[in-house]
Formats: C-alpha cells, sequence, structure tokens
C-alpha cells in the first residue's frame, strides 16, 4: 500500500507537469469528497490534544475538528488526526497535509501574515503567569524583587520573564532547569521562590504535583498574551469562513444556553437568535455553503464552549482549571461570539 | 568440564585442606588472592547488598500491580513501581493509535512477523520457500494493517504506532537499504570515475548528516517543494529518509568487508573467467559479507534504536507512544515504569540480534575468526 501511495505521488508529480492543480485553495471540496477532515493536533498535551489509553485522540483542540467535520459533514467521527510536532506543524498546514490545525498554536501576527496562515479565533486564552509558596505571603507580582525563578528555557518563557522583571525594574535569578519533572522537584523542594511558565500549566501543575495545592497560590497577573486557536491556510476564505463561524457557534450556544443535551428542543425555541443559529430559520447555512443543520450537529456533537472546557480542562478534570478569562464575556471573561445574522 | 571424582571415602587425614578444594578454595583463589583484590570484592559486595534489595523491593515487592488506577501508586512513601500504569497505558504504548477494536490486527502481524524471523533465524530452513514466505507474509500483514478488505475496517496509516511501526519501520528500512548499501559500497570501488564519484558523494552526503536532519528535511522541507494539495504519505517519507540514511553507513560497513579480500581472491576470479557480476556474487561478497557480520549487525542494531528518532516528526513509535502513554495527567509522574518497559523491549529485540549474529559467525567461520 505504501507503494501504491507512492505511486499515486508520483502519478500526482507528473500530472502537476501538465496542469496546475485544480484542488489547490478548495478545501471545502477536497474534505467533501474525501469524506473526513484532516486536522493536525499535538502529539500530546493533557486537556488539549493528546490519545487516551484506548489511543483515541482527546481534548479541547479535538473537539473544535469534531465541530468543525460535524458542520461539514454532518459526522463529527469524520476526522482523521494527524500528530505534528511544533517543528511541523506550519509546513503541514501550508503543504496541505492537514486541513486545519487545531493545535494550540498562538496567534501572532507574524504567522498571521508572513507563515500564510489564519488563524479563525481564539478557542482558549493563556498567559505566562507565576506561582508562589502561600507562606512567602506574596498576592502580586510586582513583590517579586529579588526572588529566585524556575523556569524551563524556551523560547518565550525566558524572555518574557527578563522583560517583565526589567519592565519592572525588578532584580531576579532564574533557575533554568530543562527538564519537567526537575524544574517540578526543583520549585516543590524550595530551591526557588517562584515558578513561572503558562497560567493552564501552573494550575495543572499546582493540582498534580504539588504535595499540597493549598500551600501555593497563582499570582494574578499574566505577564504574556497566548491566544489558542484553530489555524487554516491562507486563500481559502470560504473554509476559513467556516472554522470561524463554528467556534462563534459554540460560543453563542453557550451564551444562549443550548447544550448538547438540549439542542434538540432548542430547534423549536422562539428566540430569533437561537432559531437563526440552529436553521429553524433558514439562511445562515446557506450564507456558509453549508446545510442549515451545521450549527446543531456541531452543538449535539461536542456540547457548548462550556461544555467542552469543562470537560476537558475544567474545574472537574485533572487540569482543573478555573473558566477565568476565557469565560464568555458577560460574565467577565473574553470569549464573545459575533452575531449570526 | 567434567572431572573424574574420587568417590573413596577417605580419612579425615587425607582430604586436602577445606581452604583449597571446593567454593571456599575457589574464592580464596579468585576474590580474594591479593589484599587488593580482597578489598575490590568486599567493596562490590556491600554495593550490591545496597542496591539490589530496595531495587528489587521497588520493582517487584513494593510495587502497585493490576487495574487499580493511580491512587494505590500515589499512597505515600514506600510504595513501589507503578505497574498498574502499564497495565492502563499498555495498549497505548503497544500499538499506539490503533483503534483498540481492531487490535488483534496489529497483534497478528507480530506474531507472524515474530514467527517468520523465527523460522529465518534457522539455518536449515533457509531456502527459497522461505522467500516465498516472507514475500506472502508481507503482504499479508499489509493487507491486515491497512485493513479495508474482507470486511476489516480501513486504518489509514496515521493511525499506525507502537511496536508494528518500529518494526516496520526497522525491518523494511534494512531490508531494502542493504541491497542498496552493497550496490554503493561495489561503485564506491568502482574503476569506473562517475560511478565512483556519484557513490563516494552520496554516501559522505549522507553521512555528513545526521539522521534527525534527514528526517526533517523529508518532513518539513521536502512538502514545501510539491505543489499545494499535493501531499506524500508521512510514514513513507519518513521510510525513504532512512532508507537512503542507513544504506550510506551499510555501505561503508560492506566497503570494510570488501577491502579485506586479498587481490589473489580478485585475480582467481578472473583467471576462472568470471564477470564482474559473478566474480562478486560467487566469490568476493559472500566472503565479504561474512566478515563484515559484526559491524553489520552493529549497524542494524544502531538503526533499529534510531527509528525512535521519528519522534520528531510525529510518528507514535513504541517510545514516542510511552511518552505521549505520560502526558496524561491523571498518570503524571511515571516516568520510569514507563521508560523502563521500552528499554526491556528493545533491549529484548537488541540482545536477540546481538546472540543470533554471534551464533551466525561461528557456524560460518572458515579460518578467519580468532577463537
Amino acid at each position: 500500500m505504501m507503494i501504491k501511495s507512492m505511486l499515486v505521488a508520483a502519478t500526482a508529480l507528473v500530472a502537476f507537469g501538465a496542469a496546475a492543480p485544480a484542488f489547490a485553495g478548495e478545501s471545502l471540496d477536497a474534505i467533501r469528497e474525501r469524506g473526513s477532515l484532516i486536522c493536525g493536533v499535538n502529539t500530546g498535551l493533557s486537556g488539549f490534544s493528546a490519545p487516551d489509553s484506548e489511543g483515541v485522540y482527546a481534548g479541547l483542540d479535538v473537539d473544535v475538528c469534531h465541530a468543525v467535520a460535524a458542520a461539514i459533514l454532518g459526522d463529527a467521527s469524520a476526522v482523521e488526526f494527524v500528530a505534528l510536532t511544533a517543528q511541523q506543524r506550519f509546513t503541514a498546514l501550508q503543504s496541505g497535509e492537514v486541513d486545519i490545525l487545531s493545535r494550540n498554536t498562538t496567534w501572532t501576527l507574524t504567522r498571521d501574515t508572513a507563515l500564510g496562515l489564519n488563524f479563525a479565533g481564539v478557542t482558549f486564552y493563556d498567559g505566562q503567569g507565576f506561582m508562589v509558596p502561600k507562606e512567602l505571603g506574596v498576592t502580586s507580582a510586582l513583590e517579586l524583587s529579588g526572588a529566585t525563578v524556575c523556569v524551563q528555557p524556551g523560547t518565550t518563557t525566558e524572555l518574557n520573564l527578563a522583560d517583565y522583571f526589567r519592565a519592572n525594574d525588578m532584580d531576579f535569578d532564574a533557575v533554568v532547569i530543562e527538564s519537567f519533572e526537575e524544574v517540578n522537584a526543583a520549585y516543590f523542594a524550595g530551591r526557588c521562590d517562584v515558578y513561572t511558565t503558562d497560567a493552564s500549566g501552573l494550575a495543572s501543575i499546582r493540582s498534580t504535583v504539588a504535595p499540597n495545592p493549598d500551600d501555593h497560590v497563582i499570582l494574578p497577573e499574566l505577564i504574556s498574551k497566548e491566544p489558542l486557536g484553530p489555524v487554516v491556510r491562507h486563500g481559502d476564505d470560504e473554509f476559513f469562513d467556516i472554522v470561524k463561524w463554528v467556534v462563534f457557534a459554540l460560543i453563542e450556544a453557550e451564551e444562549k444556553g443550548i447544550t448538547q443535551a438540549n439542542v434538540e428542543e432548542m430547534l423549536g425555541s422562539d428566540d430569533p437568535t437561537i432559531a437563526r443559529l440552529l436553521g429553524s430559520t433558514e439562511g445562515m447555512g446557506e450564507a456558509l455553503g453549508l446545510s442549515e443543520d451545521w450549527a446543531y450537529n456541531a452543538i449535539s456533537a461536542v456540547g457548548n464552549y462550556g461544555e467542552i472546557f469543562e470537560r476537558h480542562v475544567g474545574v472537574d478534570t485533572s487540569l482543573g482549571l478555573e473558566r477565568g478569562i476565557n469565560d464568555l464575556w458577560t460574565r467577565g471573561g473574553l470569549m464573545y461570539a459575533m452575531p449570526a445574522r | 568440564m567434567t572431572q573424574v571424582t574420587d568417590t573413596t571415602p577417605q580419612d579425615e587425614g587425607e582430604r586436602p585442606p577445606a581452604l583449597s578444594v571446593g567454593p571456599l578454595g575457589w574464592m580464596r583463589a579468585n576474590l580474594f588472592n591479593t589484599w587488593f583484590n580482597s578489598a575490590l570484592t568486599i567493596l562490590i559486595l556491600w554495593i550490591l547488598i545496597e542496591t539490589i534489595p530496595p531495587l528489587l523491593d521497588w520493582v517487584i515487592f513494593s510495587a502497585v500491580w493490576g487495574d487499580v488506577g493511580p491512587e494505590p501508586c500515589r499512597a505515600g512513601e514506600g510504595v513501589g513501581a507503578c505497574w498498574s500504569f502499564i497495565h492502563e497505558k499498555g495498549r497505548l504504548i503497544l500499538f499506539g493509535l490503533y483503534p483498540s477494536a481492531e487490535q488483534w490486527r496489529p497483534m497478528l502481524v507480530m506474531v507472524l512477523f515474530i514467527g517468520l524471523v523465527a523460522a529465518s533465524a534457522r539455518r536449515e530452513l533457509w531456502s527459497r520457500n522461505l522467500a516465498y514466505a516472507w514475500g506472502i507474509g508481507a503482504v499479508v500483514m499489509f493487507v491486515l494493517m491497512y485493513g479495508g478488505v474482507f470486511g476489516m475496517e480501513y486504518v489509514s496509516n496515521t493511525q499506525w504506532g507502537g511496536l508494528p511501526l518500529t518494526l516496520g519501520l526497522s525491518t523494511i528500512g534494512l531490508v531494502v537499504a542493504f541491497p542498496l548499501g552493497v550496490i554503493l559500497a561495489l561503485g564506491r570501488r568502482s574503476n569506473m570515475p562517475a560511478v565512483r564519484s556519484i557513490c563516494v558523494v552520496y554516501i559522505e552526503l549522507i553521512r555528513g548528516v545526521p539522521l534527525i536532519t534527514v528526517l526533517f528535511m523529508a518532513s518539513v522541507l521536502f512538502p514545501l517543494f510539491l505543489p499545494t494539495g499535493v501531499t506524500i504519505d508521512k510514514l513513507l517519507r519518513a521510510q525513504v529518509g532512512m532508507i537512503l540514511f542507513a544504506a550510506a553507513y551499510l555501505a561503508e560497513v560492506v566497503r570494510g568487508g570488501l577491502q579485506a579480500i586479498p587481490k589473489g581472491q580478485y585475480e582467481a576470479a578472473e583467471s576462472l573467467g568470471l564477470g564482474y557480476w559473478r566474480k562478486m556474487r560467487l566469490i568476493i561478497l559472500p566472503q565479504a559479507l561474512r566478515i563484515s557480520i559484526p559491524p553489520l549487525v552493529n549497524t542494524f542494531i544502531g538503526f533499529f534504536k534510531d527509528t525512535t528518532l521519528v519522534i520528531i516528526i510525529g510518528l507514535f513509535d513504541l517510545l514516542n507512544a510511552a511518552k505521549a502513554a505520560l502526558t496524561d495527567r491523571e498518570w503524571a509522574g511515571f516516568y520510569m515504569e514507563g521508560y523502563l518497559f521500552c528499554a526491556i523491549i528493545y533491549f529484548v529485540f537488541c540482545y536477540s540480534m546481538s546472540r543470533y549474529s554471534q551464533n551466525l559467525e561461528r557456524k560460518l567461520q572458515t579460518g578467519h575468526a580468532r577463537r
């Protein structure tokens, strides 16, 4: 079979000499023809995209792909997952190996422009934070002058730390440790006063690694912005719109109280916003080039945004994250869906 | 070591002193013959006593076994290895993302594969039929892995993983790379300048970069040269990269063997009127390959372990699947167990290869080997 795919590839290469590929940029057609969505995910990041004990991918980023597949194909299980490393992910998307990249990728200007990508919304707002032992009595990151900080070497974590302390005219000693386990051990053994990494990471380290989670506090300041969301290629606006509006639909559903359980009865709702979203009032699906039940399919497959969050990363999971800035705008968070009309 | 022992009862006075024969005598002669050796013996004994019981305790006696979840492993001090982690994640480590309902298929593939390898290890079975068996076996294994026929569900190769992937990548890699390596080695010793320079450039170019770079090129750079929408299977790209890499190394090993063959052998073959290919096939290569067995197996073992580098292109080979299993927050921290489990599997395969090659060397030796 491997030989067969080699032959197919060779034929495709030869064919390319004669004619430009007819399907470039036509992601939607390609997905429909194939009957499945190819989704690039992380090789293993608990809560976002990681294989479970049965080898089935699960997580917040994974459910975004399930929702998109449900909206386009009406079948949430019609997703093929491709595990990608941090180095591979953009090439895989650019070269068309995957249709959509849903792999805890931070939305930045250069990625959005020079790399030829389109970020279709934000599904998780992360940011670098600080954790300190409660007994130090520190309540704000601005009181950390002179502290010893445990940090993993990495492109941005270390730089953000240095930038933040310099900008606020404070000193610090960095204890830089490569391995995740060792940096945890160093912090909990008291080798440093402060531990810094992404806030979602801090919360889960506190809940799973700390001998006593109540002895540690995560300070309110986030010193970097890490908005994570699904990404598609430049130049295919139709598919870009679909992914964007599936994300909005999941958020809107939470705002309107539509859940996986009640989406059936919500079809008969009098609320015009709900009727438009779920397709009881026609028009939205057609505008996206999908069937009218696109949002209904997505929500009945994975639930609304809040349900996805609670299922994979929320307080009852092993990550144990609060909604925080990932709450709806109506409750003081940043999740805001554009009106579907 | 059979000794004829005199069993006639002896008087007390006729027996040699207890300290010069038997186990005590042996210990005195070998372990305590000088003060330095005595000190070393005592030191080593002390180290063993200090390390072995805690290790056994950790691995076996205090370990947590069975399907009990992560809680008993976190019960506190004195709890040993958490083998319930392997119980829970063993499936993921061994078979990666392969759908669990279809798990019997990779399992059957492994049984078939190990059966074929075991059959090939017996020299009396070496015949044309064995080659046919491998050919049919390979087709059956691919059909089982992919499915899509005979009512088996189709499983895309993006879902392959674990041990079948590790074995597949290394076996296919070596089987294809070996003849390529032989040809490259012959090419490098060829009298034709064009052939020779192509082979030299190829070998030196590939050997000049790390395998991780070759894989990276294959998985990250290569797709950028293709038009959008045209993609070549990720697994295939990795496999081709590994074949090209292994071939360059094998070529140098084989060339070492070729250089060890005396010039007289070449001349003798030529005086028999053999052409180049028959000379190589009948006279030179059989001798050259035989003396290359130790470095060849060395390369095989290295290559088998190098397959773990596919981690950088997101394939779930045995080690990467174990790493993925370790990312589960519920089971966070059981690194020792996960890596030990993989290490044992790798050891079993590498050690078998090594033992078999020693065996083969003994059987094939015709005068080169030193006793």
